[in-house]
């Protein structure tokens, strides 16, 4: 319990102090300690939890199963790493001067406050506070996307907020909806919001109302999830935000939305007792999985070109959810993994890669593996990681998924692979000349730090040749607490 | 007040809640928009604190107050401020295809009634029939979201929506919990406040307040989609 | 007193007491703009002076043109004839169906546009295409907010419908509150009032029922200014009808009908000074403006419908 609140303070009160210190060197090491902080809580919070199955602390405000604590530790040991990453990145930023000492004290307050936002959204036992910390992470994130201040970043974060705005709207109609089915069960008061209350009587909802609440729901944080049609504003602002928010917007608040999606789809599919809700999101997936790959090829800045990727991965996990069998829940939660770790390290390699040739534009990009073979090997063994090239997690997640969408829905694995495949080419014919290609005179020498890129792609490789016992142990109470329903 | 009389004012309270929103969409001075965003948040508080008053329910009169403060009078008085430091208060926005958005708001307003008649039933709160109404004005509000091509009016109604999720809050439940709509509240004013920062930034970046003008910044990125 | 007796006394009222209305709205706007008017009795002098006069027809007029001061004056007349103004229940009463008023008015409106175009100025040309096109809007405007009403009652029958009107408690209904301000506008542009039409006028660029009239004398004019001066008191009862029915006399006995002859007199005259005070604060609209000043009406009714289903009707 004492873990619990400390994972969720450090990064509170670490905003409120990097908001206040001027200095930012000092802050981004303060900030890599705040982070580090937090990681080590949130292991500790772990392993507390993993030997009692779920914890609800707080008088039940809050309430940790296998399934978000995970997502926890995940979330603070990728929020470490890209701190650890954006020291040296935002320290040349700073010197080039596309941000001052003012902003890059925004960026590390406002920082730790996503990370707050993230980590109360996913212990919360409660939908409206869920609904509350997607709301501030996104307004924390807003500001950051528009920290460069140019045309393009500043139209990227409005284009973002009022996309995100409506969507998150939506999301909570949808929450009072459900709320107002189930004040008639539980009674007027906060239990009705919370979601132990509510799984234990999903049974009792009504089935129409809940239905209806799902469609909003599904709109709503599926925008936030950057599904098609409602991904317009992820490209935008994944490519014009600092590097290190690109990676955990894609890495990390992609992954509280869709865990929000989840969590109410288990009480639509306790209450309704149909597919409905897995069918919707297989259908959302399944389009957004083909349009990503397809719009990926029609890209020319290298991280518009991942951000699709983003949204592509992020429909696979969708569709997987959706067809909610153990093995499909078991392949998403392996796919989540992987893809925050190693999209996360592309996105330090795309922008260690950026710095180096002093552009975005993919076809300025040239001979990295000549002039700076660490960045040329990361971004080559992070496409094919993510391209799902054995030995890498994400091969096994996608085959995982594919043999549950075999046996669920056999006629859906064509369209399946033939996106990934699709998806697979696009990467391809980017990275290839990129890697390769005529080395370019213009490069520039950049202090990198790869470290932090090593280590994801080792875990993400760890976790294809074999998962470690407690993890999958961790993966099977999740999926199936998550397919079991409250029926 | 009697049942029947709360619910009467009620009723009528709703049907001014869908007729401001129905007027949102077609004003076109800046400051009328103001007038009516405005005018939608006191009407609001009034429906929190009649519905607090005819139920009970001591919580509401909170939030009654919290939105009088904050949706009557705090952020429309912000965004008359940043309204006369912009110098737009005299601009007008040419409305695009106001036919047809008015036949899409009748639309709209015609789909919330079909979605939420059939669950109406489920409720025994006297609030109960203005959720139709506040699903209407949710959608109408996204509605000129959409339809506006100026960063003040975008955001007029961002936090129209928002206030009509209020209103559905009331209507379908009686007010969410204290907490959530504390918390929502917050949320908003911290929104509020980053809008009023950003109107400056693209004032500044881009000589105009014109969604258009910002987005073709980013055109040379989308033409290659 | 038989309701026959009571039914061809409404009609001749209505007819009689048009043109007093007509003078009443005229010399309110002109105290309201501190001028002496012309007096209340001007719009009946007028029209006496008229049918005096000689006609004086163009060459190309063919018989639409002589015929339709008739059918315009006929139909309006029978159409206010079935408006309950003192006595609810008439002999006519089971005619006193509002799509049946409308069509009535619609056929009036048919003919003025003829005979408009029958000359073939041009004048009469663009008065008759703007009538059309306004007709268009108003007149599905006009049903719209009375099927509001018609709704609760679950007839078009004005009759029945008052009698529902009379027979509820006193509630707050939104819904009928959107069909007043609905039915109000509506009234204004169908009567040619300002700020949709100006009566006082012969501006070319903004006239529209004027433009139609333009080439008539004599006898004809005086007949379709009369018609258009009933078409006014017609929408002034029904709206007293439809919104405020209380003081109509439901027996046909003596005291009842002068009663309800002074309540009559009374909403009348109330509503005409609202009427000029309007006039006189408003501003014309330009011509363009006018399909979305109905368009309003039109949503305004159509929402007040839809609050009906939302609020009123209970599941």
């Amino acid at each position: 319990m004492n873990f619990f609140i400390a994972t969720l303070l450090t990064p509170l009160l670490g905003g409120i102090l990097l908001g206040l210190l001027r200095n930012p060197k000092r802050a981004a090491k303060l900030n890599i300690l705040i982070s580090a902080t937090t990681f080590t809580f949130s292991i500790l919070l772990a392993l507390q939890v993993l030997g009692q199955e779920s914890l609800t602390t707080l008088n039940g405000w809050f309430y940790l199963d296998a399934y978000n604590v995970f997502l926890v530790a995940l979330t603070a040991f990728v929020g470490m790493t890209t701190t650890i990453f954006s020291k040296p990145y935002m320290q040349h930023e700073l010197e080039i001067g596309r941000v001052n000492e003012r902003r890059m004290r925004l960026y590390h307050s406002m920082y730790q406050l996503f990370q707050f936002g993230m980590l109360l959204g996913f212990t919360t036992n409660n939908i409206g506070v869920l609904w509350v910390s997607l709301e501030l992470a996104t307004l924390a994130t807003v500001l950051l996307v528009s920290l460069y201040r140019t045309p393009a970043s500043i139209a990227a974060a409005w284009k973002y907020f009022i996309l995100c705005g409506m969507g998150i709207a939506l999301a909570l109609f949808g929450t009072v909806l459900v709320f107002f089915t189930s004040s008639v069960v539980l009674g007027h008061s906060n239990d009705a919001l919370m979601w132990t209350q509510l799984f234990a009587h999903a049974s009792e909802l009504d089935p129409t109302v809940m239905s209806i609440a799902f469609c909003f729901l599904m709109v709503g944080y599926g925008t936030k999830v950057g599904l098609v049609p409602m991904h317009a504003w992820l490209p935008d602002a994944h490519g014009e935000g600092p590097t290190p928010v690109s990676a955990v917007l894609s890495g990390l608040l992609l992954n509280l939305a869709l865990y929000a999606l989840v969590r109410c789809k288990m009480l639509v599919d306790g209450s309704t007792n149909t597919d409905m809700a897995g069918h919707i999101m297989m259908g959302f997936g399944m389009v957004s999985l083909l349009v990503a790959a397809m719009s990926l090829h029609k890209q020319s800045d290298i991280k518009r070109m991942f951000s699709f990727s983003s949204i592509e991965h992020m429909a696979l996990i969708t569709f997987a959810f959706g067809i909610g069998t153990p093995l499909a829940a078991f392949a998403a939660l392996l796919h989540m993994t992987v893809h925050s770790l190693i999209k996360s390290g592309i996105f330090f390699t795309v922008g260690h890669a950026a710095q180096v040739m002093g552009t975005q534009k993919m076809a300025e990009i040239r001979g990295l593996i000549y002039h700076h073979p660490g960045i040329g090997w990361g971004l080559l063994i992070g496409t094919a990681a993510i391209a799902g090239f054995p030995p890498f997690g994400v091969f096994m997640s996608e085959f995982l998924l594919f043999t549950a969408t075999l046996e669920s829905y056999p006629w859906l694995a064509a369209p399946l692979l033939l996106g990934l495949l699709i998806a697979m080419g696009g990467l391809f014919r980017f990275v290839q000349p990129m890697v390769y290609g005529e080395t370019a005179e213009y490069a520039k020498s950049v202090h990198v730090n790869m470290t932090p890129v090593y280590i994801h792609f080792g875990l993400a490789l760890l976790l294809g040749l074999s998962i470690p016992g407690f993890l999958s142990t961790w993966y099977h109470q999740a999926a199936t607490l998550i397919v079991g329903g409250g029926a | 007040m009697s049942i029947a009389f709360s619910q009467q004012v009620i009723n009528g309270l709703a049907a001014l809640t869908l007729l401001i929103s129905f007027a949102l969409l077609a004003q076109h001075r800046m400051l009328s928009v103001l007038h009516w965003f405005a005018a939608q948040g006191i009407l609001l508080a009034i429906t929190a604190a009649v519905v607090a008053y005819s139920t009970g329910e001591h919580e509401l009169y909170i939030s009654a107050i919290m939105t009088f403060l904050l949706k009557g009078l705090l952020l429309p008085w912000m965004l008359w401020r940043a309204i006369r430091k912009l110098h737009v208060h005299r601009e007008v926005e040419p409305l695009m295809n106001n036919g047809m958005t008015v036949v899409i708001a009748v639309g709209v307003t015609l789909f919330s009634f079909h979605i939420i008649a059939p669950i109406e039933v489920l409720s025994d709160l006297m609030t109960r029939n203005s959720m139709a109404i506040a699903m209407a004005c949710v959608l109408l509000s996204m509605l000129m979201m959409i339809t506006r091509k100026k960063a003040i009016t975008q955001v007029i109604g961002f936090l129209a929506v928002e206030n009509s999720l209020f209103f559905a809050a009331i209507g379908a439940t009686n007010g969410m919990p204290l907490v959530v709509e504390i918390g929502i509240a917050f949320d908003v004013l911290i929104a509020a406040l980053i809008f009023g920062l950003f109107f400056f930034h693209i004032n500044n970046t881009f000589d105009s307040m014109e969604i258009d003008t910002m987005n073709a910044s980013l055109i040379h990125k989308d033409d290659d989609e | 007193m038989s309701s026959i007796f009571i039914q061809i006394l409404q009609a001749i009222l209505m007819v009689l007491l048009a043109p007093l209305a007509a003078g009443f709205v005229a010399t309110v706007k002109a105290r309201l703009q501190n001028r002496r008017g012309a007096g209340v009795l001007q719009p009946w002098r007028n029209i006496r002076k008229l049918f005096t006069k000689e006609v004086v027809l163009a060459d190309h007029a063919s018989w639409i043109f002589r015929f339709a001061p008739y059918v315009v004056f006929t139909a309006t007349v029978m159409a206010a004839s079935v408006v309950p103004s003192l006595l609810l229940d008439t002999p006519l009463s089971l005619t006193a169906d509002v799509i049946a008023l409308v069509a009535l008015l619609g056929l009036a409106r048919f003919f003025l546009a003829l005979a408009g175009m029958d000359i073939g100025t041009a004048f009469g040309g663009m008065g008759a295409s703007r009538e059309m096109t306004f007709s268009a809007l108003a007149e599905p405007a006009m049903l719209m907010s009375v099927f509001v009403l018609s709704l609760s009652a679950q007839s078009t029958n004005l009759t029945t419908m008052i009698h529902h009107i009379l027979s509820t408690p006193l509630l707050i209904q939104p819904s009928i509150a959107f069909a007043l301000v609905a039915m109000l506008m509506i009234a204004v542009a169908e009567t040619g009032r300002i700020p949709i039409d100006n009566p006082t006028t012969h501006l070319e660029l903004t006239m529209i029922h004027e433009a139609m009239l333009l080439e008539y004398s004599g006898r004809h004019l005086a007949l379709m200014e009369w018609a258009s001066m009933v078409k006014l008191l017609l929408f002034a009862t029904l709206i007293i009808d439809l919104f405020i029915p209380w003081g109509l006399s439901l027996e046909a006995d003596a005291l009842g009908i002068i009663l309800a002859l002074i309540f009559w007199i009374l909403k009348l005259a109330l509503l005409f000074i609202v009427l000029a005070t309007l006039e006189t604060s408003l501003a014309k609209l330009r011509m363009f403006e006018v399909p979305q000043y109905l368009g309003t009406a039109f949503v305004l009714a159509f929402l007040g419908m839809m609050i009906h289903y939302m609020l009123e009707v209970q599941l």
